[in-house]
């Protein structure tokens, strides 16, 4: 592996994590996290769509018309979602029904589109495919912790196998409702954020302005 | 201007991609369609089973469901009159068992009704005229098992699920959910099998015949009372008021009538 292929595949992973520093495509973080095998097969799904649009946007980014880019690439991610989807339908039935709709919601993730127009239009296809690979498995890392997380305090279990004993099934652990709530998975990436930007202080962005004191007449009011 | 930024150029490239992207998308459709369909039928079928008790996710496989599904008779049962609906009957309307889509049938206005607000205990809005029900007969025709389904909606959204009543069309044998938006691990618990293991041989009517089976909070005591949810105050009540309209004279009240006094 060249030492360009290994950069590109491996650096969105800690050092230019899609979630960690771009803070792209949270919102499905939050909704398929409470158990980890939805997790799994949401970052699986949503590298799959990353890699292969990434694939095919290259591949093509010599012939598109500037004016109609971006519905282009729209075009081309959607196909591949629906085929993702259609796929889950077909071999994964119960999982698909449980992710509903957050597939389909692939197609709005900010990370797939960020790459195509970030990386895609830019490079030749198959280095844009390893990235694609790459920021797919910084999402999941980052999702995989926050299922981790959730799934063993909020349920008690991990990929639905019983490790710590519910109080509700017999056992001693009471589990934390909160964790199954959509805000927990803020916290958890807020923590995250803060200890990837604490090791790594580069990571912290400028500030764009700074709050001025509060003037003698805004404290009167 | 290169030729791509032209109008001929983009309205050339925007025509090609639409054809090659529909051409895969359809053969993706195309090709994956039966697995779909079988896939779909497999899981309705098994929550069927799993609410008449009859299947055990634990210890049964899913190539079981096939087989154990054989025993149920498919009937489709007029709501208001209480009666099985005759083949006769069934061709006038068109409705072709196998087929019949109740979900998909609240959306005609011809094979349903809007609910007045007082009688729409489980705020359902409208109602269909013809529900699918299925049936466990003995070897002598002597109705074992009646497999209702219901809906009603929770705290986020409508739960639909099935309840399996005894041949005497009073006594419950089961009751599973099969979708729903409740919050999971708290109204989500409605799936959870420790839950639903509490409703087994309670009672759904009183000896007035009025519906009295109920969810309530820290109680499940006697024939007609079930342990609501911890946390999930509102999922609990929307199963009550499920229960109740579903077993009422809106629902399968018609039905279990005419199936008891004969």
């Amino acid at each position: 592996m060249s030492s360009d292929t290994k950069s590109v595949l491996l650096k969105p992973i800690l050092e230019n994590n899609p979630i960690g520093l771009q803070i792209l495509g949270v919102c499905s973080a939050l909704a398929v996290t409470t158990s980890l095998k939805v997790a799994v097969v949401m970052c699986v799904a949503l590298t799959v769509v990353t890699a292969f649009s990434n694939f095919f946007i290259s591949l093509v980014r010599n012939y598109m018309p500037s004016s109609i880019r971006i519905i282009v690439q729209m075009t081309i991610i959607a196909s591949l979602v629906i085929a993702v989807d259609q796929l889950l339908q077909a071999f994964a039935y119960g999982i698909s029904k449980q992710l509903s709709v957050f597939v389909g919601l692939i197609i709005t993730n900010c990370i797939v589109m960020g790459r195509a127009e970030a990386f895609a239009m830019k490079n030749p296809p198959v280095i844009s495919f390893m990235d694609g690979i790459g920021n797919g498995l910084g999402y999941s890392i980052v999702l995989l912790a926050v299922g981790t997380i959730r799934e063993l305090f909020g349920s008690g279990s991990l990929f639905g196998i019983e490790i710590l004993p519910l109080v509700s099934n017999g056992g001693w652990y009471q589990g934390n409702g909160l964790m199954l709530l959509a805000p927990s998975a803020f916290f958890i990436i807020g923590f995250l954020i803060w200890i990837l930007r604490s090791r790594k202080p580069d990571q912290v962005e400028q500030n764009e302005f700074r709050m001025a004191a509060h003037t003698l007449e805004e404290v009167a009011h | 201007m290169s030729s791509k930024d032209s109008v001929s150029g983009t309205i050339k490239v925007a025509l090609m991609l639409c054809v090659v992207c529909s051409i895969f998308i359809s053969s993706a459709a195309v090709l994956l369609k039966p697995i779909q369909v079988t896939n779909r039928a497999l899981d309705k079928n098994t929550n069927i089973l799993i609410a008449a008790g009859m299947y055990d996710p634990t210890s049964n496989a899913s190539a079981d469901v096939p087989e154990l599904f054989s025993q149920f008779k498919q009937r489709i049962v007029d709501l208001d009159a209480g009666t099985f609906l005759s083949d006769q009957e069934l061709a006038d309307l068109g409705i072709d068992i196998e087929t019949y889509d109740q979900r998909a049938a609240i959306n005609s206005t011809s094979l349903s009704d809007a609910i007045d607000g007082s009688d729409d205990i489980a705020s359902l809005k409208r109602r269909v005229r013809y529900a699918t029900v299925y049936l466990v007969e003995d070897n002598n025709g002597v109705l074992e098992t009646m497999v209702l389904p219901v809906s009603g909606y929770g705290l986020w959204g409508t739960m639909y699920g099935y309840l399996a009543l005894e041949g005497d069309g009073n006594t419950v044998k089961g009751i599973g959910f099969y979708e729903h938006k409740e919050t999971p691990g708290l109204g989500g618990e409605i799936t959870n099998p420790r839950w639903t293991s509490l409703w087994p041989g309670k009672e759904v009517y009183d000896a007035d015949g009025d519906v009295s089976l109920s969810v309530v909070k820290g109680g499940g005591q006697g024939a007609h009372q079930i342990d609501g949810l911890s946390g999930a105050s509102l999922t609990s009540r929307g199963v009550d008021q499920l229960i109740e309209f579903w077993m009422g004279p809106m629902g399968f009240g018609p039905l279990i009538d005419n199936l008891t006094k004969s």
